[in-house]
């Protein structure tokens, strides 16, 4: 078998082979750089670090026998690894080198899938675009005049143009589901407590999520599976073992889904309502009933959000001081430990992440903690109990993941609240700490659109039920199939 | 919720953050932007809504080093920008001390 035809394949396909010696998790790891990355990484940017030497050692020490045998992985720069640099988009890290694997890495590793590199992503995972990389964006593989989304735009990127079947992000606001949606791939935001995060650097740890890139729905369900479930160094987690999603194709006869059609009753890009109405309908053949009402709008999950996340974040990002690891500012006229801090910060941060260390600063300081940290916190309360409330009415939430498709890059980078208002669909269940899942819903213009699903917590098998049903619906055929069909190759403009 | 430019500043300072001046100027102005943006919260009536609470009450006791996993000191500064003998170098803390 052809690189060319085993970068395709699904995810489980490629461990089925390498299980049954009929390929190598060497031949496995490097179809996507013999075959797409070749002709398209270089435009996309969409990996970090990645080298020959390790990925060769990674593909050698893989276990033959495990459910992601020979399966290559990209993982966002946050995710801690031995083997590669751990940037996190940023230049404050330097050339720090991880001591130890995240948690998740770990299991992926031990279920033989291969780590291939790190993506791109914003800086601290603070975007929506990718462009706030200290490394230089990412570009949209279906219009390269596009962002990707962000803050996970790398794996996304690479997914979507073939460069590895499965990709690890992190959701702290959306940063998961909305460049997959903007990348014409499968997303998902577990819930809050699945996926451990031992490993994974801290933006807002109220908020973070590890979550997934796939193209396929089984596939996705087969990532969950090995990197779900308790882990003793993180002690966030969800006490118990993580829900069985091994029915993922089972159906979604009698189930439930609200339709909060007030939410896109004004600002929602045309196609992207389209989706959601061929999505609705496509639930409904495989017999799921729509259960209408109105739904909170999302401006007051937005506004909720960055200042919790800000000011989680402005006390997680207090660690990067030059002292302990990362790039210290040059010596030279540095007179006492404050200015070596003061300096440090200020060259090594990029300027949305000094932004929003400020805004949480605020939140935080003396005087405006009232006004705005707790209210926020009485918002985050009221908005989780609204999504209960709609979950007594239904098993699942459709609605949109994005209210555009891809924008252009430097669209809103001298916006920060039009870019903060990309994420006001996605923000709601992060605040509330429950899974949800973008799944594509072909190209409207050209351009990717997707719908989100979002579900009480530990509804993950629910989720990927329903995303199977749209992935093997009519309109759209198997998913991959119209993938394969649809995707316009950057190169063949 | 305008912020002047001397509250950006002290801010940065609370952050402990050297910005130049010409950013303080625009963060002045994008933060206002924001927590104007933050007042629409107020709609929402928020007055007897608890706090969210992030630990669940049956949040398990743990053992600080789970199955004895530590760093050692060795791999502890080995990122360092500066150390020496196992200990991080920064710039004087306290000068002209007296004996």
């Amino acid at each position: 078998m052809s690189a060319s035809e085993v970068w395709s394949l699904p995810a489980r396909a490629v461990a089925e082979r390498v299980r049954t010696g009929q390929l190598s998790t060497a031949a496995a790891a490097e179809a996507g750089f013999d075959g797409p990355a070749a002709r398209w990484e270089r435009d996309v940017h969409a990996v970090l670090s990645t080298d020959r030497a390790a990925r060769d050692r990674a593909a050698r020490e893989a276990p033959r026998s495990g459910r992601l045998a020979g399966v290559p992985v990209l993982l966002k720069d946050n995710l801690c690894t031995t083997d590669h640099p751990t940037t996190c988009g940023s230049r404050i890290l330097g050339a720090w080198r991880s001591p130890y694997d995240a948690t998740v890495v770990r299991r992926l590793r031990e279920a033989g899938a291969v780590i291939v590199g790190k993506g791109n992503m914003d800086e601290f995972a603070m975007g929506s675009s990718t462009e706030f990389s200290a490394f230089g964006p990412t570009r949209n593989p279906y219009d390269l005049a596009r962002v990707p989304g962000g803050s996970s735009g790398g794996p996304a990127a690479a997914v979507a143009y073939g460069l590895v079947p499965l990709a690890l992000g992190s959701d702290t606001g959306g940063s998961v589901r909305q460049p997959a949606a903007f990348c014409g791939v499968l997303g998902l935001k577990p819930t809050y407590g699945r996926l451990s995060r031992y490993g994974l650097v801290a933006f807002g740890s109220s908020l973070d999520q590890v979550g997934l890139f796939a193209r396929h729905v089984g596939d996705l369900a087969e990532g969950y599976a090995v990197t779900a479930g308790p882990d003793p160094f993180d002690a966030s987690m969800r006490e118990g073992p993580a829900p069985d999603v091994s029915g993922w194709a089972g159906g979604v006869k009698g189930l439930r889904f609200g339709w909060p059609a007030n939410l896109w009753r004004e600002g929602v890009d045309e196609g992207i309502v389209a989706a959601l109405e061929r999505a609705a309908g496509a639930l409904e053949r495989a017999g799921a009933v729509r259960v209408p009402f109105e739904f909170l709008p999302g401006t007051f999950a937005v506004a909720t959000y960055y200042l919790l996340a800000t000011a989680e974040a402005s006390s997680n990002l207090a660690r990067f001081d030059g002292v302990r690891y990362g790039q210290r500012a040059p010596a030279g006229d540095i007179g006492d430990l404050g200015e070596l801090y003061d300096r440090t910060r200020g060259e090594g941060f990029g300027p949305e992440v000094r932004r929003r260390i400020l805004l949480g600063t605020y939140a935080l300081s003396a005087g405006y903690h009232d006004e705005f940290y707790l209210k926020a916190q009485r918002a985050r309360t009221r908005i989780a109990r609204e999504y209960a409330a709609a979950f007594a009415r239904c098993d699942l939430l459709l609605m949109p993941t994005t209210p555009t498709p891809p924008f252009k890059l430097g669209e809103k980078t001298g916006d920060p609240l039009a870019m903060y208002l990309s994420d006001i669909f996605t923000i709601g269940a992060n605040l509330a700490g429950i899974p949800g899942l973008s799944v594509p819903m072909g190209l409207a213009g050209g351009l990717p659109v997707a719908v989100q699903l979002l579900g009480p917590a530990d509804a993950e098998p629910l989720l990927l039920r329903a995303a199977r049903a749209l992935e093997v619906d009519g309109r759209t055929g198997d998913l991959a199939k119209a993938y394969e069909r649809e995707f316009t190759w950057p190169g063949s403009r | 919720m305008a912020i002047e430019r001397a509250e950006a500043a002290r801010i940065a300072q609370l952050a402990r953050l050297a910005i130049s001046d010409e950013e303080l100027d625009r963060l002045a102005i994008q933060l206002s932007n924001v927590l104007a943006f933050a007042a629409t919260l107020d709609q929402l009536e928020l007055g007897d809504e608890p706090l969210t609470a992030f630990a669940p009450p049956e949040a398990a006791l743990r053992r600080d080093e789970p199955d004895g996993r530590t760093l050692d000191a060795e791999a502890a500064v080995a990122n360092a920008p500066e150390s020496e003998a196992g200990f991080f170098l920064v710039p004087p803390v306290v000068e002209d001390l007296e004996p």
